[in-house]
């Protein structure tokens, strides 16, 4: 793939590097890679914590009773998670609100960072879904056998099917239990990363002058359609995350 | 590990040396532990800052506004049934005032009739008493005029018997004018 970009470079304008958006560089100077240099990944994260802040914070020192703008959107946002851990996960879960609610504020903030021109999106990359995931399926695991002890295990154990089909089926939601961490990782970081590799890609037909109106236009389309993924792909994972906890605390089917 | 043979530092097996990326970044396990380290610090930083301040505040934010409101309700309720009250009030208020000055015309009415017929017995009696005095006076004229009569009569009657050559005996013509007179 190198070598055609390589020989595409030379001859003419028309060069796809999609995922060079993705890369990790150190923000200040050069050099590798360590756990504790400050790269892009650093000051995009840090965005997010800020954006958040900024909303949650800053937004509602007022403490008005009649809210201002920033104020009625930390509400909403704080309204809209609250109801789903309660009607999702149920009542006695609104201990977990604070824990859903910092993984909702924070994919959703890094997706809309990563919808800016230029910006690093940090939720594109699997260490940082498949860290949240991990968190997700480690907390409902340990919540489950906490607050259940072994008749967490029920979840395995289909007591409404018939008793020669449940050993199948309990392997078959075993499966599917440990695959939770999987698929709801790649779902948000696979999202994620197709909307923006499609939009580069349309970027560089752009280069050409017979195609970049309709290449203009195709990105604008993607960029709409990819306002509407960064939210729901943020919504998706905090309603798994609700669901999972429901399994963890009422574990019977 | 081939980078490290290539010998540029800034290289890593994740980027070619034009600086593209080989494959996908997001495979590249060279950059797991800084991102996963950064995503941690991130993830701790916004769990305390929700759980300390945002949340709490957004939620007493709330429910003051959900008191409020039901105040609000409940004083406007109250309100409502005040005016409702002072309506009430108004409208007995309005009735008993017309009824009162429908008694005060009532009565000012009787004391003018009253007074008015009084006025007119009194004004009766004066024109009574009038007519009496207007007949009485006329009674009188009348009577003086009858003596007038008779005294006429009785001299013109002594004048005719003394044309006449006799003597007039006064207690005669009287006598006869009387007769006359009566009949």
């Amino acid at each position: 793939m190198a070598t055609e970009t390589h020989g595409a470079e030379e001859s003419s304008s028309l060069v796809f590097h999609p995922m060079d958006q993705f890369i990790v560089k150190p923000l200040f100077g050069e050099g590798p890679i360590h756990w504790y240099t400050i790269t892009n990944v650093t000051l995009w994260l840090a965005l997010a914590v800020v954006c958040v802040i900024l909303l949650m914070v800053v937004g509602t020192r007022g403490r008005a009773i009649v809210p201002s703008r920033t104020q009625s959107i930390g509400e909403m946002a704080y309204g809209f998670v609250y109801k789903m851990v309660e009607d999702v996960a149920g009542k006695d879960a609104v201990g977990f609100f604070p824990y859903v609610m910092t993984l909702f504020m924070f994919i959703v903030m890094a997706n809309f960072l990563g919808l800016l021109p230029m910006s690093f999106t940090t939720t594109s990359h699997f260490a940082v879904t498949v860290i949240l995931a991990m968190l997700v399926f480690l907390t409902v695991t340990i919540v489950g056998f906490v607050k259940n002890g072994t008749k967490f295990l029920g979840l395995f154990w289909v007591s409404s099917a018939p008793l020669a089909l449940r050993p199948i089926l309990a392997v078959i939601e075993l499966i599917s239990y440990f695959v939770r961490p999987v698929s709801h990782s790649i779902r948000l970081a696979g999202n994620v990363m197709a909307g923006h590799a499609v939009i580069k890609v349309f970027a560089g037909f752009a280069a050409i002058a017979a195609i970049s109106p309709v290449s203009v236009l195709a990105i604008t389309a993607m960029y709409g359609l990819e306002i509407l993924v960064a939210f729901i792909q943020a919504y998706v994972f905090t309603i798994l995350t609700c669901v999972y906890l429901k399994d963890a605390l009422h574990p019977s089917h | 590990m081939a980078t490290e043979t290539h010998g540029a530092e800034t290289l890593s097996t994740c980027v070619d040396s034009h600086g593209s990326a080989i494959g996908m970044p997001q495979l590249c396990f060279d950059w797991f532990p800084n991102q996963i380290f950064w995503l941690a610090i991130t993830l701790i930083v916004i769990f305390f800052v929700l759980s300390r301040i945002a949340l709490p505040r957004i939620g007493a934010v709330l429910a003051e506004r959900a008191g409020t409101i039901t105040n609000d309700i409940a004083a406007a309720e109250e309100l409502k049934q005040k005016a409702e009250e002072a309506e009430a009030a108004y409208h007995k208020a309005l009735a008993d005032a017309r009824a009162e000055a429908n008694a005060i015309v009532a009565e000012a009415r009787a004391d003018i009739q009253a007074e008015l017929d009084a006025e007119l017995a009194r004004a009766d009696a004066q024109i009574a008493a009038k007519a009496a005095e207007g007949e009485k006076a006329i009674a009188e004229i009348r009577k003086d005029a009858t003596k007038s009569v008779t005294q006429v009569a009785r001299a013109a009657a002594a004048e005719i018997v003394n044309a006449l050559g006799e003597k007039a005996d006064t207690k005669a013509i009287s006598a006869a004018v009387t007769d006359r007179l009566k009949g």
